[in-house]
């Protein structure tokens, strides 16, 4: 191989490197967002996350582990995602409470120019108003994104859980 | 000293623990929701005694083979689909040092082999293999007088009804036929009047007494003021027509919420002032609240308790029963087994599904149940004496508070029960 030759393949890796870190810090930042939005309690902001038609779940790893499709939260687009939120606000009872969102090991893989499957590890840590602060809900996160005019939103966002005895109740979503 | 032996040769227990001042079942002694010793009693009187405990779907285990670990009370069961399709019960725990046996929570196995010392047993829980049972070579082993049909795992009577599989400790318990009597029958044959499919189960733990959700499902006069879901998107208001039922031992209810339209909209929760009641409020997805017909009658909810273990619930498309489990005297968990039939079209699948979000722990109508259940807990603690008072249409006649929502009837025939159960 010549100089020349073995330059450009350098640039050609330097290139698909590039491209990929940038792919994975949009991503990273996209989930940032959505923990960010959460932990500071700016709900209202969580459906805008989600395409127009977005799906979220929250399933057990019991269920999905079988191929069964019940879960304790499903919301079929923004419009279902908004009345959780105004439900949460607005009707529902519960004891005050602090989410923190820990993420790891995140995943993805390209399916095309916009559209990326992605996977992480999440922890959720909450504190109820005894001041105990206790590991609520560990599972991993099966998310589709895909680019939009206003950036990478949710397609699909799956939490699947590990912690199968859900401690009292959900109101926040995960 | 002389007297406290007395009793407990007796056969002990034979002094009340807790006194209930009325014979009505209006007043109930806080202590009941915490105490050990009736914890205990209720392990034994209750669970183990005269009632069946609900355990599965059919449609949870229905191949030969399969099986699912579950509970009666306290006591580890697991219930599982024999080789010849019949169905058995046995007590988790190996016939010879007590280990666990199963430790999973669902599968198929033509045999079940306790880790331990690897004795194993068939599907029915009778023992089958014990390893070196004639010893190595001749020496040592079991004794001459070791016969492995006396030495199965603790069987229990198990039926079903209707694909509900429950089981019970007592060989002379009535059947389950008559268990669950004339009143209560027709609501299971209701909602399981055609073949099911299992759809995924959800957990709830929560820090308060079994006892305490008994008295929940049995409470219509909570619901559309605890849940304010209900009054906020105008689905359930104390105008709405229903409809209680009990068996003759207080014990079984059913609560029949039909579809009605409320023409006042909403009056009587602006007069008095509600903070459960916010106008003007409106779901943008209604869909999600939509009550597809699949019955005869327009019903909305139909919450049906089978004591001590299961509660059938149709909540408008949404099929599910819900498992109830102590845990100790102040912990229950609440199993949620959703199912739909199995000739539903896709469509009315993805309606269940989307009406899962009604019920369970994140239940957009439900969640609170166990924040009350916990806040009862918790503001009972050390509360001595102090009385729980259920006091709702206790003046009105039973046929009047059949109809009614503002009534605390079926809490009071509950403890009657229960005070008839555990023998206080």
């Amino acid at each position: 191989m010549s100089n020349v030759e073995l330059a450009d393949r350098e640039d050609l890796l330097t290139a698909t490197t590039i491209r990929e870190m940038t792919l994975w810090y949009e991503l990273y930042r996209l989930q940032e967002r959505y923990v960010s939005i959460i932990d500071t309690d700016r709900l209202e902001q969580w459906p805008d996350l989600f395409t127009e038609d977005g799906v979220y779940e929250i399933v057990p790893k019991e269920n999905a582990d079988l191929g069964l499709p019940v879960g304790i939260m499903h919301c079929f687009g923004r419009p279902m995602l908004r009345d959780r939120i105004v439900s949460l606000r607005k009707a529902n009872l519960f004891e005050p409470h602090t989410y923190r969102h820990m993420t790891s090991g995140l995943e993805f893989t390209t399916l095309d120019a916009s559209t990326v499957d992605m996977q992480s590890n999440y922890v959720v840590v909450q504190t109820l108003t005894d001041g105990e602060s206790g590991v609520y809900q560990a599972g991993r996160y099966f998310d589709r994104v895909v680019r939009t005019a206003d950036g990478w939103r949710y397609q699909r966002k799956r939490a699947v859980y590990d912690t199968s005895r859900v401690r009292t109740l959900l109101a926040t979503p995960v | 000293m002389k007297v406290a032996t007395e009793r407990e040769s007796a056969g002990s227990r034979t002094e009340k623990l807790i006194y209930f001042p009325r014979s009505d079942g209006s007043r109930v002694p806080f202590e009941v929701y915490s105490s050990a010793d009736i914890y205990e009693l209720e392990q034994e009187r209750i669970f183990r005694g005269p009632v069946w405990s609900y355990l599965a779907m059919e449609a949870e285990v229905p191949n030969p083979g399969d099986f699912k670990s579950t509970f009666v009370g306290d006591t580890p069961v697991v219930v599982t689909r024999s080789e010849d399709g019949g169905l058995a019960a046995w007590v988790n725990r190996c016939a010879h040092r007590g280990a666990t046996i199963c430790r999973t929570a669902r599968g198929n196995a033509k045999s079940h082999v306790c880790v331990y010392h690897q004795w194993s047993y068939d599907t029915r829980g009778n023992l089958r293999g014990v390893p070196f049972r004639n010893g190595i070579k001749g020496s040592a082993g079991m004794p001459a007088d070791f016969d492995p049909k006396n030495h199965g795992l603790q069987q229990l009577r198990v039926d079903s009804y209707r694909g509900l599989i429950f089981a019970t400790f007592r060989d002379h318990a009535p059947s389950l036929y008559d268990y669950l009597g004339p009143a209560m029958r027709p609501g299971l044959d209701r909602l399981f009047h055609k073949p099911v499919d299992y759809l995924g189960c959800v957990r709830q733990y929560s820090k308060s007494n079994w006892k305490l959700y008994n008295d929940n499902v049995r409470d219509p006069y909570h619901a559309h003021l605890l849940h304010a879901f209900f009054s906020t998107f105008n689905i359930l208001r104390a105008g709405t027509r229903i409809e209680t039922v009990g068996s003759d031992n207080g014990l079984h209810s059913w609560l029949t919420v039909f579809r009605t339209e409320d023409a006042t909209g909403g009056a009587a929760y602006k007069d008095s002032q509600l903070t459960s009641f916010k106008e003007g409020l409106r779901l943008e997805d209604v869909s999600l609240l939509a009550n597809v017909k699949e019955f005869d009658e327009a019903v909305n909810n139909h919450i049906q308790m089978i004591f001590p273990q299961l509660v059938a619930t149709q909540i408008l498309n949404s099929l599910v029963v819900r498992q109830l489990l102590p845990k100790g005297p102040k912990n229950f968990e609440l199993i949620f087994y959703f199912f739909g039939y199995t000739d539903d079209t896709p469509e009315m699948r993805l309606q269940r599904i989307k009406q899962a979000n009604l019920v369970g722990p994140a239940g957009l109508i439900s969640m609170e149940d166990t924040l009350a259940t916990e806040l009862v807990q918790f503001g009972t603690v050390s509360s001595n004496d102090a009385l729980s008072m259920a006091d709702m249409g206790r003046d009105a006649s039973d046929e009047e508070q059949r109809r009614s929502m503002i009534s605390e009837n079926r809490v009071r025939h509950f403890w009657r029960g229960y005070q008839e159960l555990m023998g206080l």
